[in-house]
């Protein structure tokens, strides 16, 4: 068989029905193959959406995304949409062309060493010299890519390998001795974990991404309904308990809520859980300046005692442990401490300020309301991620995503075409500022072209509206940095046959949304944002 | 901050060695040396990483190389149960007044004279890292014209054996 047709056989022995890919001379012949394959391909419109759609569906579909690309610039465009999904612990697989075998190290046309690029933010990568191990390396990297903490894993495969002849045969069995993922808690550890829960006056539990990925959302409520444990979360970890949960005090972080802040920052025991204490969401500081309990748990050793120190470390799958610690754990009385907590809580009402424009977190509230609650919410990067963040209101089948990790501008788009291609039944709203959008505006091809139907809202003051907070904080001034050329976004929109609308009346906010609700197609609201709107 | 030697089963693979010095440098941990060659199991090739880092780092360093897929096995080699060894060749300015000097020093070392010219001599000698750095600093006053290390290799005392599985 064909190299090139027993990658598209494998990909089908790994329940593979769609791809996000861009073709080029190197990943040709696999082209051949998918045309003549039942697979469905999803041709982006510049290679790191690829990426970005991969990941957006794998986080829907709770599958590993596949992406397809050609060597060279396809390769290297393509690296983005590794990174983030790296930072974000989303499996997926990247099969890249590369020149032919013989070609390789001669710097011949479009040739680029991508597994040497991209090592750092792969959790695997393969470069292809021996055409017969093709089935292994897919199996290998499927199973890499979804098992343990869950990573990007890429294969580059020279043109003339593509076209080698093998004997196919699938492995049933793997076996790779440097890669022993470890599922189980250690008891020991998840009983010292329990009895430090049971004796901390004011506990706390910080949930972060891990726990959806771990699938482990009911075990980790069963543990906080029956501990009255209060919970917070990271902004990956946003979507995991809805919001009115009378335990879940909300996003910690640099934006963050204050209650939630305040709780990491007095309780005396703080049980982590999937959460990798990264700099935007808990400050070391807070738990190093005092003789606090810290829980760790992680299915990445790594990430234990690498931002924090953690007196209890506990290596396993999230389901599995949160399942054991609830067995054992005993109810708590935390009522004095929620008070407590709730009494740092800010109660300020949003309020439409600025003339001729859209308050965005009243918008974000009037969305929460009308929309469905299996929805899907993409937040870009930036003010407009922190408005979805925070004025959104996660319900127990809400999604959230967004690029936290690496913070990738642009990523809400794409993101939010895999999602839609993932699932076609839910509303999926892509929430983006006016910089990111002109990032990633080639891709309203792509939804046209596979006829998903996203809500985008692009709110547009015309400036970044983070990096302008910043300079005006950090400089007191304001400095380059403005979108002064920004063209009528729903122009753009209509000439891809999109439904657009363009308000800056709050009085029409909440009609404009109920329309764009429910409407069966893709649909853009441009809102006039005042740039002085602040994040928080 | 202590020197902590590492003795890491890899995949004998085009690529690992890569892989090992990118962890390296983009996380800022410092190699002090690093010496690798094939196993008695030629699909494995086995690495002596000497690091000089404290006791948190060490620990990432460990915890971090063990996320390779490529890395089998890591284990910290103590000087009390392990052996360390480290072969240097030396080569030193002589004339016909220093030469027997020179190979006196090298005697005392234990080490071999392996080749002579008109005006220099090329010493081999192995043996732990402290005493290689005395006799090169004993052979300095003479003129050292080139001097190579290997860095450390090292196995644990007794009847251990680290193995893949």
């Amino acid at each position: 068989m064909r190299v090139a047709d027993a990658i598209v056989k494998a990909l089908k022995e790994e329940d593979v029905t769609t791809v996000f890919g861009y073709p080029g001379a190197a990943i040709m012949p696999l082209y051949e193959s998918l045309r003549t394959s039942d697979i469905h391909h999803v041709l982006v419109r510049q290679e790191q959406a690829a990426g970005h759609s991969a990941s957006g569906y794998a986080r829907i579909k709770g599958e590993v995304g596949v992406a397809i690309v050609t060597s060279g610039p396809g390769a290297t465009n393509i690296i983005t949409g590794i990174a983030t999904a790296y930072m974000d612990s989303i499996p997926l697989v990247i099969i890249t062309g590369q020149v032919r075998s013989n070609l390789i190290g001669k710097d011949v046309f479009q040739e680029i060493d991508i597994t040497g690029a991209t090592e750092p933010f792969t959790k695997h990568n393969y470069l292809v010299k021996d055409a017969s191990q093709v089935p292994k390396i897919i199996k290998e990297a499927f199973y890499i890519a979804k098992t343990g903490r869950p990573g990007p894993v890429l294969i580059d495969i020279p043109a003339d390998v593509l076209d080698e002849e093998i004997d196919y045969l699938y492995p049933k069995e793997i076996n790779i001795r440097g890669y022993k993922p470890t599922r189980k808690g250690h008891i020991g550890q998840i009983k010292r974990a329990v009895k430090a829960l049971d004796k901390s006056k004011k506990p706390v539990i910080c949930v972060g991404g891990g726990v959806k990925i771990a699938e482990a959302e009911q075990e980790l409520m069963q543990l906080m309904e029956k501990t009255n444990i209060p919970i917070v979360s990271t902004l990956m970890g946003l979507d995991i308990i809805p919001s009115k949960s009378p335990l879940n005090l909300g996003m910690i972080g640099s934006h963050g809520f204050t209650q939630a802040n305040y709780a990491i920052s007095n309780a005396d025991t703080i049980f982590l859980i999937g959460a990798r204490v990264s700099d935007r969401s808990i400050l070391p500081a807070n738990m190093f300046s005092k003789e606090v309990e810290v829980i760790h748990v992680d299915v990445d050793p790594a990430e234990i005692g690498k931002n924090a120190n953690a007196t209890i470390p506990l290596v396993g799958d999230a389901s599995n442990i949160l399942k054991e610690m609830t067995e054992i754990a005993s109810p708590l009385d935390t009522q004095e401490w929620i008070d407590e907590i709730r009494s740092k809580q800010e109660e300020n009402e949003e309020k439409h300020i600025y003339e001729d424009s859209i308050n965005p977190k009243l918008m974000m509230q009037e969305l929460s309301k009308l929309l469905p609650d299996d929805a899907i919410i993409v937040g870009d990067v930036g003010q407009n991620q922190m408005w979805a963040a925070r004025h959104v209101e996660m319900k127990e089948d809400r999604q959230f995503l967004t690029s936290g990790g690496l913070g990738t501008m642009g990523y809400s788009l794409p993101c939010a075409v895999g999602a839609c291609v993932a699932d076609k039944n839910r509303k999926i709203i892509s929430v983006m500022g006016d910089g990111g959008f002109q990032m990633s505006l080639s891709e309203l091809a792509t939804i046209v072209q596979e006829g998903i139907k996203p809500i985008i809202i692009l709110f547009n003051n015309t400036k970044l509206g983070m990096v302008h907070e910043m300079q005006y904080r950090n400089y007191n001034r304001e400095y380059g940095v403005d979108l002064d050329c920004n063209p009528d976004f729903t122009m753009i929109a209509k000439a891809y046959n999109i439904r657009t609308a363009k308000i800056n009346d709050p009085d029409k906010m909440q009609d404009i949304l109920k329309e764009a609700v429910e409407y069966d197609g893709p649909f853009l609201i441009e809102c006039t944002v005042d740039p002085r709107e602040t994040t928080l | 901050m202590r020197k902590h030697v590492l003795s890491v089963l890899v995949e004998n693979q085009s690529g690992v060695l890569s892989r090992i010095s990118g962890l390296f440098s983009r996380r800022g941990y410092n190699i002090h040396s690093l010496s690798v060659g094939e196993t008695e199991d030629p699909t494995i090739s086995r690495m002596t990483i000497v690091v000089e880092e404290d006791q948190q780092t060490l620990e990432q360093i460990k915890k971090q190389l063990n996320k390779l897929i490529d890395v089998i096995k890591i284990i910290e080699l103590r000087s009390d149960t392990a052996v360390y060894r480290e072969l240097a060749l030396i080569k030193v300015r002589t004339d016909k007044d220093t030469r027997a000097e020179v190979i006196g020093v090298a005697n005392i070392f234990r080490a071999r004279i392996i080749d002579v010219d008109i005006d220099c001599v090329m010493i081999e000698a192995t043996g732990d890292q402290s005493k290689l750095t005395a006799l090169i600093n004993m052979l300095e006053p003479y003129g050292l014209k080139e001097v190579i290390r290997t860095g450390i290799t090292a196995l644990e005392r007794g009847d251990t054996e680290l193995k893949s599985e």
